[in-house]
């Protein structure tokens, strides 16, 4: 895992300058960076008007990339946690990830939600409908929301990589049961979304672009992300350092 | 000590202390009627009333739920009794059985009571033939109410004083509960044309329900609550 | 049972007579250390119950252990004194098994803490800030309750209620009702009934009368000379310092030995 962890890794250097950035994620960075700018190219300009949604249909470039990411990034999370709470792996490491991967999820599955309402309300009429794929997709929001509360909560980092493993593990288990019971609830309501076989070359690659661009994005995010928080768990055990210290210094006053 | 008589000695312990103090019977309940008196002020109509008693019954239920699941908890964080548990080496898997046991009996008092006022307050009529079906769905929500609540009230109550969690945590777990619960007690009662068989698959989803949160509870328990 | 884990001491074969509460103060030790070890046992007959090097613990991010390092023997009546917010709450709850150890080695009763916290908690006792009792139950329904969870029978928790005093008027009074010390009374039979082989007593002489204190101290002797092993943190220096074998001081999160 070092290629994921400089901060770790130069901490046995004692290097003081501990950049998130190496050259993979400079190189990562770029990538997506060019990727973002194909989809917007692609999106906005090259891939023509659909037969019947005409201009709306761009929403989706945006849309169906976010929803992508975010349930990859909450797929993440749920086996980085599996992995810290399986004995053999259990390593704060994953715990991070799991955290700097829910953190983005949260993020673009907002965006996702937004970015459906507004497309559902100049194609259907209205912001929502009660469909399961988009309950269940505000219900993982909502989850992962509360899944960062109790990241937040305080403790040793072992009680809070394993509070929140709990949590993410459960959160795996409520996910499906919710997805399901909202389709039995409302059988007969079909989404009307755009159907892949009619999508037309262009747009579909313009679909798959982002796609890629964001998985890069959320890939760069991420290790940015993981590296943060793995350098505010070293502060914290700096902290401790210059704490005993004190503490030290209580016992000889 | 095995985890099954562990179980029986805190879910004792839980219930006499509800027998001693009262606070559920003498608090929550009347809660628990009043949502359902407010309920009738917000619909006002008998027919949308009797057409959502149902849904009505068991929003009722997850509202008293919470408030019963934080009283369990501050029971045990009022003077370090969660600590001692630990301490004494309890099998946290049998924490877990023991208060669900308690408050799975609790929330079947508060259920029947609820299901009465909505025969009394609502016009709701119970069906001779649904009367099974009822009666299944009311054991098999409750069980799985039981494991989530405790679960996740044991996650709040670890966490030590952030309480306000418990809800924002705990609501979304409990929707397919409420989804579940209400199809099968419209079903039940006949409540818009429906009949009994439109319940049972239900009943499949709600058993399902309990039984992962009642295996995740017993096994997660224990590094919930641990400090 | 607890694989891993030595047991130093007596409980799993323990009668009821060895009881510190039904023995009293008049068990000889010397009976104790003939009784036979239990099978299991890997760890030295004279291994430490408790041997702690340079530990370091934290609340949250503040180290209230740094470096702290001791060792007990078997049956010592060790006194911890210092000021407040030294680290004798912390020492005793980690001893517990309850505050996890950040640096440092600690075995007590032949668990490496550091490795599994639980293994240890069901042999010993803490008396904590908290008394842990449930104030809508009586008091002898909270002694028969944390005696069920070690399986005490019905003789042992009235024995312990007897030793603290609470046999006849306040064993069916509600906990809610009773004084600060009376609580306390409580969570010692409580301790008494769970018959732990290493007793950890946070002030424990706190709220209590006279007649209390004599009570609490015949008890941590009976206990001692029972095979027990107790450490006592008070303020109660002149009460405690009678009954300890040995008084070791705790400052800044470290503990100093003291020769008394």
């Amino acid at each position: 895992m070092t290629l994921l962890d400089p901060a770790t890794s130069s901490a046995t250097t004692g290097s003081d300058r501990r950049p998130t950035s190496t050259r993979f994620t400079r190189v990562l960075g770029f990538l997506t960076l060019a990727g973002i700018g194909w989809l917007v190219l692609f999106g906005l300009f090259l891939s023509p008007n659909d037969a019947t949604q005409r201009n709306r249909v761009r929403i989706l470039y945006i849309h169906v990339p976010s929803a992508w990411l975010a349930y990859l990034a909450f797929g993440v999370t749920g086996l980085s946690s599996l992995a810290y709470l399986w004995k053999r792996t259990r390593s704060l490491e994953w715990d991070r990830i799991a955290g700097a991967s829910a953190e983005v999820g949260v993020l673009f599955m907002g965006i996702t939600l937004v970015s459906g309402s507004l497309w559902g309300k100049i194609s259907w009429g209205t912001y929502w409908e009660w469909d399961s794929r988009l309950t269940t997709t505000a219900f993982l929001f909502i989850t992962y929301v509360g899944y960062l509360a109790v990241r937040d909560l305080g403790g040793t980092h072992q009680q809070r990589a394993r509070r929140s493993a709990v949590l993410a593990v459960l959160a795996m288990i409520e996910v499906p049961l919710v997805h399901f019971s909202v389709k039995w609830w409302r059988p007969l309501h079909q989404q009307e979304s755009v159907a892949e076989g009619e999508m037309e070359g262009l747009m579909l690659f313009s679909l798959l672009l982002g796609i890629i661009a964001f998985t890069l994005l959320y890939v760069w995010l991420v290790m940015h992300r993981q590296r943060v928080l793995a350098l505010n768990d070293l502060v914290d055990d700096r902290g401790l350092d210059v704490a005993l210290a004190d503490r030290r210094k209580e016992a000889e006053g | 000590m095995s985890m099954w008589r562990i179980a029986r000695l805190v879910a004792a312990k839980d219930l006499r202390i509800e027998r001693r103090s009262r606070v559920v019977a003498n608090q929550v309940l009347p809660f628990a009627a009043l949502v359902m008196v407010m309920f009738a002020f917000a619909l006002s109509s008998d027919a949308v009333l009797r057409r959502v008693a149902p849904g009505l019954v068991w929003l009722a239920t997850l509202f008293s739920l919470l408030v019963i699941v934080q009283r369990m908890f501050a029971i045990e964080t009022a003077d370090g009794a969660l600590d001692a548990l630990q301490v004494a080496g309890v099998r946290p898997g049998g924490v877990f059985l023991g208060k669900a046991m308690a408050l799975a009996a609790q929330l079947a008092a508060l259920e029947l009571l609820l299901l009465g006022l909505a025969v009394v307050l609502y016009q709701t009529e119970l069906v001779a033939g649904g009367l099974v079906l009822l009666v299944t769905t009311f054991v098999t929500a409750t069980i799985g109410l039981a494991f989530v609540g405790t679960l996740y009230g044991g996650l709040a109550a670890g966490a030590k004083g952030r309480e306000t969690l418990l809800p924002l945590l705990m609501l979304p777990v409990v929707a397919p509960v409420l989804i579940g619960a209400t199809r099968a007690t419209e079903a039940a009662l006949g409540t818009e044309g429906a009949t009994p068989s439109d319940g049972w698959p239900w009943i499949g989803l709600l058993a399902l329900f309990a039984a992962l949160f009642g295996a995740g509870g017993t096994l997660a328990f224990g590094s919930l609550i641990d400090e | 049972m607890l694989a891993g884990c030595a047991p130093l001491a007596f409980p799993s074969g323990m009668k009821p007579d060895d009881h510190p509460a039904a023995s009293a103060a008049t068990a000889p030790a010397t009976e104790r250390a003939a009784a036979p070890m239990p099978t299991q046992a890997t760890a030295p007959a004279g291994a430490p119950v408790v041997h702690l090097v340079e530990v370091v613990a934290v609340l949250g991010s503040f180290p209230a252990l740094a470096g702290a390092s001791l060792t007990v023997q078997r049956g010592e009546i060790v006194l911890l004194r210092g000021p407040n917010g030294a680290g004798k709450t912390s020492l005793l709850r980690l001893c517990a098994g309850l505050l996890a150890v950040e640096r440092g080695e600690a075995t007590v009763l032949g668990c490496d803490l550091a490795v599994d916290r639980q293994a240890v908690r069901n042999r010993v006792g803490l008396l904590g800030h908290a008394n842990g009792l449930y104030a809508d139950l009586t008091v002898g329904d909270n002694v028969r309750f944390w005696g069920a969870t070690v399986g005490a029978t019905a003789a042992e928790v009235q024995a312990s209620l007897q030793r603290m005093g609470l046999a006849d008027r306040l064993a069916d009074v509600p906990v809610a009702r009773l004084s600060a010390g009376q609580r306390r009374r409580t969570a010692l039979a409580c301790l008494v009934a769970r018959r732990a082989e290493l007793w950890l007593l946070d002030e424990p002489h706190a709220g209590l009368d006279a007649a209390g204190r004599d009570e609490l101290d015949s008890t941590l002797r009976a206990a001692a000379a029972a095979g027990a092993t107790v450490m006592v943190a008070s303020h109660e220096l002149e009460r405690a310092g009678a009954l300890a074998s040995r008084v070791v001081e705790v400052v800044g999160g470290q503990v100093r030995e003291r020769s008394a």
